[in-house]
């Protein structure tokens, strides 16, 4: 057990509690910042495991734009005074809680087994290491999504720019 | 760098998808039901990075795209839940039954 393992335990321990609050609260304000909490812990872990610049992103993206677009819309809503029941009743509980379980526990078997690992077993985070070492924190995701992944960049682009017209139109009052 | 057993990051994912699909069932709030597949998401998005090493950089290429096309849905999706509440003044689930039978 060294430092970056007991990290890893902490934020890892830090993620699920505050998704299990998140899932708990009634309150939609206080659902939102807990789940503010799992994604900083989520982009430290991200940070552990040596993707640096999807843990920026992720703080910039989720923590800050979607979840304030969240926080946005429960206020101009009026959410949270709660004149309706948020939570179902036991029988969803419990049927929430068992469906959890049992795709915790497929998961788990799956992941378990034997992994794929195209780049062969000599393959880790040391070649990770390297990669950035070469090219770069942002180098290692720009270079190939400039290159290889161009068209898929351009067609996010045009998804985007259909989402934000489409947002647009649907809020509106009057079409 | 190279500490984290790949099964720890993964178990991780798994139980953060499962808070995420129990959320969703529990739930009757629209808006903290988005919130639950947000984290389903992130969820995904996790077993990419914690894969990425094993597999190649592309894992976290694609990362980026779903974190892109979750802002989209987000957007969109609380347009949606807008226009609900103008009609119905509430954003509880049985309100959004009208595509359903």
């Amino acid at each position: 057990m060294n430092v970056t393992q007991i990290l890893f335990f902490f934020f890892a321990s830090c993620a699920a509690g505050c998704a299990l609050a998140m899932i708990t609260r009634k309150n939609p304000v206080a659902c939102a910042m807990w789940l503010i909490g799992t994604f900083f812990s989520v982009a430290a872990i991200y940070t552990l495991l040596g993707a640096y610049f999807i843990g920026i992103i992720q703080i910039l993206v989720y923590a800050g734009a979607i979840m304030v677009l969240f926080l946005f819309v429960i206020m101009l809503l009026n959410l949270g005074n709660d004149y309706e029941d948020d939570i179902r009743g036991t029988g969803w509980k419990i049927a929430g809680g068992g469906a959890g379980l049992v795709i915790i526990a497929l998961l788990g078997r799956v992941f378990s087994g034997d992994l794929p690992r195209p780049l062969g077993d000599a393959a880790g985070p040391t070649m990770l290491a390297t990669a950035q070492a070469e090219r770069g924190v942002v180098g290692l995701i720009g270079i190939p999504l400039y290159t290889e992944y161009v068209v898929p960049l351009q067609a996010t682009a045009i998804l985007l720019l259909v989402a934000v017209v489409g947002a647009v139109v649907l809020a509106k009052r009057k079409v | 760098m190279n500490e984290i057993p790949l099964s720890y990051s993964l178990g991780l994912s798994a139980i953060l998808f499962g808070i995420g699909v129990a959320g969703v069932i529990v739930r009757r709030n629209a808006i903290v039901l988005f919130m639950c597949v947000e984290l389903m998401l992130n969820a995904v998005n996790l077993a990419f990075v914690a894969l990425s090493p094993y597999a190649g950089v592309e894992g976290q290429v694609f990362v980026f795209f779903v974190i892109a096309v979750a802002a989209a849905e987000a957007a969109v999706g609380l347009a949606i839940m807008i226009a609900v509440f103008r009609h119905r003044e509430s954003v509880d689930m049985k309100n959004f039954s009208l595509l359903r039978w």
